[in-house]
C-alpha cells in the first residue's frame, strides 16, 4: 500500500479558547484513495484533529493551531488560506444526518451551486451522479423535490454524503457518521467507503473498532490529545507496537 | 402485591380545584371586556351599523356623526410603515448578534436590545416630540421632499409642510420601539439553528452570507414570522409612544407629512371630552374595532404559525 501523499501532518499543536491543550505533537501521513481511521477513547482528541484537516475550528473565536498540515503539499494552516475553497475540496459528514431545510434536490445542488454552476441541466446532471454515487437515486429518484427531512436517517446521511460529493471533493471527513444509524444503514455507508475511496481520500474517526477494522487501510489510535501509534489496519489490529494500542483495541479498556 | 385503585390524594385534589380556577379567571376576564365593548358601544351599532360606521371618514362630535375609517387608515398604515422599517434592522442585528459581531460584543449588544424593550413606551413618546420630532422636521422630511420632489406619485407622500408631527415621525418612534421586540426574538430563533448543519453548510464551501442565507434564515423562519407578529400585535395596540408625534387629525391623507390619528390615540385623547353618549359610545365602539383587529391579526398568524409547523416539524 504505498500510494502518493494526500495530507501529512508535521508537529500539530492544538488549543481550544486560547489555552486548552487538545492535540499534542501529532505526526501523520494520509494516503491518497486510501481510508485512514482514527480510534480511541472519549475526549482523545480524534474529532479535534479531523476538524482541523478542514479548518472547522475556524469558526469559533480564540482556537489555535501550531504546526503544519500540508495538503497536496501546501499548508493549509497559513492565515492566508482560502478556507471556503478549502472546505470544497476537503468535505465533512458529520455524526447526525445534517440536511438543510430544503427539498432532496436542492440539498446536493447546494454546494454546486455556491461553485457558480446555475445551469438546471448541468445542475440535474450533478445532482443525478452525487446521488447513484452514494447509492441513494434509487429510494429518491421520484421524489426529488420532496423535503429532505421526509428521508429516514440513513437514507438522510447517504443525502449528505451526497452533498458533500456534489462538490467533487478530493478528501472526505466523517465524524462518527454511523453512530447514530441502525445496523442495515450502517452497513450501507460501510460498503459505500470502499467504492469511494477509488475516487477520494476518506478519513474516518469512529468509536467502534470493528468498523475501523472492516472498512480501513491505516488507523491511528490516539489518547489524551495524542497520536499513540498510527499504522497499517491490519498491524494496529493484530500486532500492535505500543501496549496502550493493544489494551485498547483488544477491549482491555476504553 | 394487589393492585389498588386509583384514589385521588386529596391534597391533590385542593391544588388541581386551585389552578383551573386560577385559569378560569382568564376566560372571565376575557368574557368581561368583550361585554362590557359591546354593551357600552351598543348605542354607536343602533345608530351607524356596521358597515357604514367602517366605512365612514366622520368624526363629528358636532353633529355627533362617527365613522372608524380615519383611525383605522392612520392604525393601519402607522403600522405597515414601522414593520417596514424595523424588520430589516431587527434581523440585521439578530444576524449580526448572532453570527458576526466578536464574543465581546455579543453581551453588551444583547442587553442594549433588551434595556430598550424596558423603556415605557410612554418615554419613547416624549423623546420622540422632543428630540425626534425637530430632526425629522428640520432634516429628515426636507431631504425626502427634495430627492422625491421630481417622481411622480411617489412626490405625493411628502407633500406639505414638514412640520415633525406626522404620520412619517410617528411610525419611526414606533418602529424604534418594536425592534428591540422583533431582533430579540429573532436572535433567540437564529440562536436555535443546530451548529451542526451551519458547520455542514461551511464543510461544502458556503461564506458566513451564504450560510445566513440558505441555512440560518429558512431554518428559523417561524420563530422571525412569530416575532413579527408579536411586534405587529404591539404596534397595533401602541398609545402613548405615537401619541405626542401623531397629531390628532381625522382626515385620510395620501401625504405621510400630514398629522392624523389611530384608533388607540383617539381613544386616549377623547375620553374625556366626550361630553354626550352618542360620542362616548362611537368611541367604545372604536374599541372593540381595535379588539377584532388585533384578534383577527394573532388569529391568521397562529393559523400561518401552524400550518408552517406542521410542514417543517418532520
Amino acid at each position: 500500500m504505498n500510494g502518493t501523499t494526500e495530507i501529512e501532518v508535521r508537529g500539530l499543536n492544538f488549543y481550544y479558547s486560547g489555552n486548552i491543550h487538545a492535540l499534542k505533537q501529532i505526526n501523520l501521513t494520509v494516503q491518497k484513495n486510501s481510508v485512514t481511521a482514527l480510534i480511541g477513547p472519549s475526549g482523545c482528541g480524534k474529532t479535534t484533529l479531523l476538524r482541523c484537516f478542514n479548518r472547522m475550528h475556524d469558526l469559533y473565536p480564540r482556537n489555535r493551531y501550531e504546526g503544519e498540515i500540508l495538503f497536496q503539499g501546501n499548508n493549509i494552516l497559513l492565515k492566508d488560506v482560502d478556507v471556503i475553497d478549502l472546505r470544497s475540496r476537503v468535505g465533512m459528514v458529520f455524526q447526525k444526518p445534517t440536511p438543510f431545510p430544503m427539498s432532496i434536490f436542492d440539498n446536493i445542488a447546494y454546494g454546486v451551486k455556491l461553485k457558480g454552476i446555475k445551469k438546471r441541466s448541468d445542475l440535474s446532471e450533478r445532482v443525478e451522479r452525487a446521488l447513484v454515487h452514494a447509492v441513494l437515486w434509487d429510494e429518491v429518484k421520484d421524489k426529488l423535490n420532496a423535503s429532505a427531512y421526509d428521508l429516514s436517517g440513513g437514507q438522510q446521511q447517504r443525502l449528505v454524503i451526497a452533498r458533500a460529493l456534489a462538490v467533487n471533493p478530493e478528501v472526505l471527513l466523517f465524524d462518527e457518521p454511523t453512530s447514530a444509524l441502525d445496523p442495515i444503514s450502517t452497513a450501507k455507508i460501510e460498503e459505500l467507503t470502499a467504492t469511494l475511496k477509488k475516487e477520494v481520500t476518506i478519513i474516518i474517526v469512529t468509536h467502534n473498532m470493528q468498523q475501523a477494522a472492516r472498512i480501513s487501510d491505516w488507523t491511528g489510535f490516539m489518547m489524551l490529545g495524542e497520536l499513540i501509534e498510527f499504522d497499517s489496519t491490519d498491524k494496529i489490529f493484530t500486532a500492535p507496537s505500543e501496549k496502550l494500542t493493544e489494551d485498547y483495541v483488544t477491549g482491555r479498556f476504553g | 402485591m394487589a393492585i389498588t385503585l386509583k384514589r385521588k390524594n386529596p391534597v391533590d385534589l385542593v391544588f388541581s380545584f386551585i389552578t383551573a380556577l386560577a385559569s378560569v379567571t382568564v376566560i372571565i376576564f376575557i368574557i368581561g371586556i368583550i361585554y362590557v365593548l359591546i354593551s357600552e358601544s351598543s348605542l354607536a351599532i343602533e345608530k351607524f351599523g356596521i358597515v357604514k360606521f367602517l366605512s365612514s371618514t366622520e368624526w363629528n362630535p358636532v353633529k355627533e356623526d362617527f365613522g372608524a375609517l380615519t383611525n383605522i387608515y392612520g392604525t393601519v398604515l402607522t403600522t405597515f410603515l414601522s414593520l417596514l422599517f424595523a424588520i430589516p434592522v431587527a434581523i440585521g442585528i439578530a444576524i449580526f448578534v448572532t453570527e458576526i459581531a466578536p464574543n465581546f460584543l455579543k453581551g453588551p449588544i444583547g442587553v442594549a436590545i433588551e434595556l430598550l424593550a424596558a423603556i415605557p413606551s410612554i418615554i419613547y413618546g416624549m423623546w420622540g416630540l422632543f428630540t425626534l420630532s425637530p430632526i425629522m422636521s428640520s432634516y429628515v422630511e426636507p431631504f425626502l421632499k427634495k430627492i422625491t420632489s421630481g417622481i411622480p406619485l411617489v412626490n405625493i407622500l411628502f407633500q406639505g409642510m414638514p412640520m415633525g408631527i406626522d404620520i412619517l415621525t410617528a411610525s419611526v418612534i414606533l418602529s424604534i420601539m418594536i425592534i428591540p421586540f422583533t431582533a430579540s426574538i429573532a436572535r433567540d430563533s437564529f440562536n436555535l439553528t443546530p451548529d451542526v448543519v451551519k458547520e455542514s453548510a461551511y464543510s461544502v464551501g458556503a461564506t458566513q452570507w451564504e450560510v445566513v442565507k440558505n441555512v440560518i434564515l429558512p431554518y428559523s423562519k417561524l420563530g422571525v414570522f412569530g416575532g413579527v407578529v408579536l411586534s405587529l400585535g404591539r404596534a397595533l395596540g401602541e398609545t402613548m409612544a405615537v401619541a405626542f408625534v401623531l397629531g390628532n387629525n381625522h382626515r385620510i391623507t395620501m401625504s405621510l407629512l400630514d398629522a392624523a390619528a389611530t384608533i388607540t390615540v383617539t381613544l386616549a385623547n377623547e375620553f374625556a371630552e366626550a361630553d354626550n353618549d352618542v360620542y362616548l359610545s362611537s368611541l367604545f365602539y372604536l374599541a372593540l374595532v381595535l379588539f377584532v383587529m388585533s384578534f383577527i391579526t394573532l388569529a391568521i398568524a397562529k393559523f400561518f404559525l401552524l400550518k408552517a409547523e406542521r410542514k417543517y416539524s418532520r
